[in-house]
């Protein structure tokens, strides 16, 4: 059901938190698209080799897995500008790195806040403001910002997960309208209840549960949001920014 | 051709504005209308062009053409 977006051949890409679940689709489906992926890893290179050989045998024109961890500002400066020197400017951007842990709000320590803002809105804002300069000599330049519904609805136990992707969709509006004048494009994409390892955890009563809550009836797959993500990348999309897309199935209607 | 000169002529090609309406003390926000986005792709052009980076924090120092064939005088090799 994917089209193809002949304009995402070649395309210099860049997604963060490629090795599992809603990323590790998008890159699968970017590789489908002959697209150029970049991918960052921390620690384990034998599993990023693993992923580049599979994302070649996809049919990716090019895989350049880089080594640095997001929140280390130092190292992902000196490997983006490494990278573009040799390979030319990224156009393509997926900001999907994100942690969460859920608890009440009374039990929520500083610590916490630290890591799950740091990773993913200060991350994804010092990443992608890292970039705005490569930005601004490539073309068709697209970023895709992965938010959430918790970002627009809150969630019980989530408080500071939510948070952070209210903050990425602030973010995502201030950069679309900021670079708007230069074609760069910059939405946010809100997933939903999506199956993913997590969602495989829950006890069937839970699962029932939330999908009662859902109005068509089932989680989303990963697949779903990658579509979506192809479709903000291409040019498909080249008059929509600073847009906020749900991919929920009706849950936030 | 003389540095300032070089300036002179980037900043033209990129404002559209004649190289001879283009003087010494030119200022790029009053005079030439650049907005602050502008002036960031002006010094990636001038950085470009003579090889010399421009930290961020000294774009907003380089208001005049003076300004800039002066800091790029005493920056470049």
């Amino acid at each position: 059901m994917t089209p193809v977006y002949s304009d995402l051949e070649n395309k210099i890409v860049l997604v963060t938190g490629a090795s599992r679940g809603i990323g590790n689709t998008i890159v699968k489906a970017l590789a489908k698209q002959k697209a150029h992926i970049v991918f960052n890893y921390r620690g384990n290179e034998a599993a990023a080799m693993e992923l580049k050989e599979e994302l070649e045998s996809l049919g990716a024109s090019k895989v350049s897995p880089l080594n640095f961890d997001i929140t280390d500002f130092d190292k992902m400066k000196e490997s983006l500008d490494a990278f573009v020197k040799e390979n030319g400017n990224i156009s393509g951007l997926v900001n999907n790195a994100g942690i969460s842990k859920d608890q009440l709000v009374m039990r929520v320590k500083p610590e916490d806040i630290d890591s799950i803002l740091g990773v993913n809105l200060k991350a994804t804002m010092m990443l992608t403001n890292h970039l705005s300069r490569n930005f601004l000599r490539a073309k068709d330049v697209s970023v895709v910002n992965m938010s959430s519904i918790v970002g627009l609805m809150g969630n019980v136990s989530q408080s500071v997960y939510a948070a952070s992707k209210a903050g990425v969709i602030g973010y995502t509006k201030s950069f679309a309208k900021e670079l708007a004048s230069r074609k760069i494009r910059c939405n946010a994409v809100c997933p939903g209840f999506i199956a993913t390892q997590m969602t495989d955890e829950l006890s069937d009563k839970a699962r029932e549960e939330y999908q009662k809550s859902i109005p068509m009836g089932d989680f989303g797959s990963t697949e779903d949001v990658a579509s979506l993500t192809l479709f903000l990348l291409s040019q498909a999309s080249r008059y929509i920014t600073g847009e906020v897309i749900k991919v929920d199935g009706g849950l936030y209607i | 051709m003389e540095m300032q000169e070089k300036v002179i002529k980037i900043v033209s090609d990129a404002t559209k504005v004649e190289a001879g309406n283009i003087k010494g003390e030119t200022n790029f926000i009053d005079d030439l209308n650049l907005d602050s986005l502008d002036m960031v792709e002006m010094m990636m052009k001038m950085e470009e062009e003579f090889g010399v980076e421009i930290p961020e924090d000294k774009t907003e120092e380089l208001k005049t053409i003076n300004d800039v064939t002066n800091f790029l005088k005493s920056n470049s090799n």
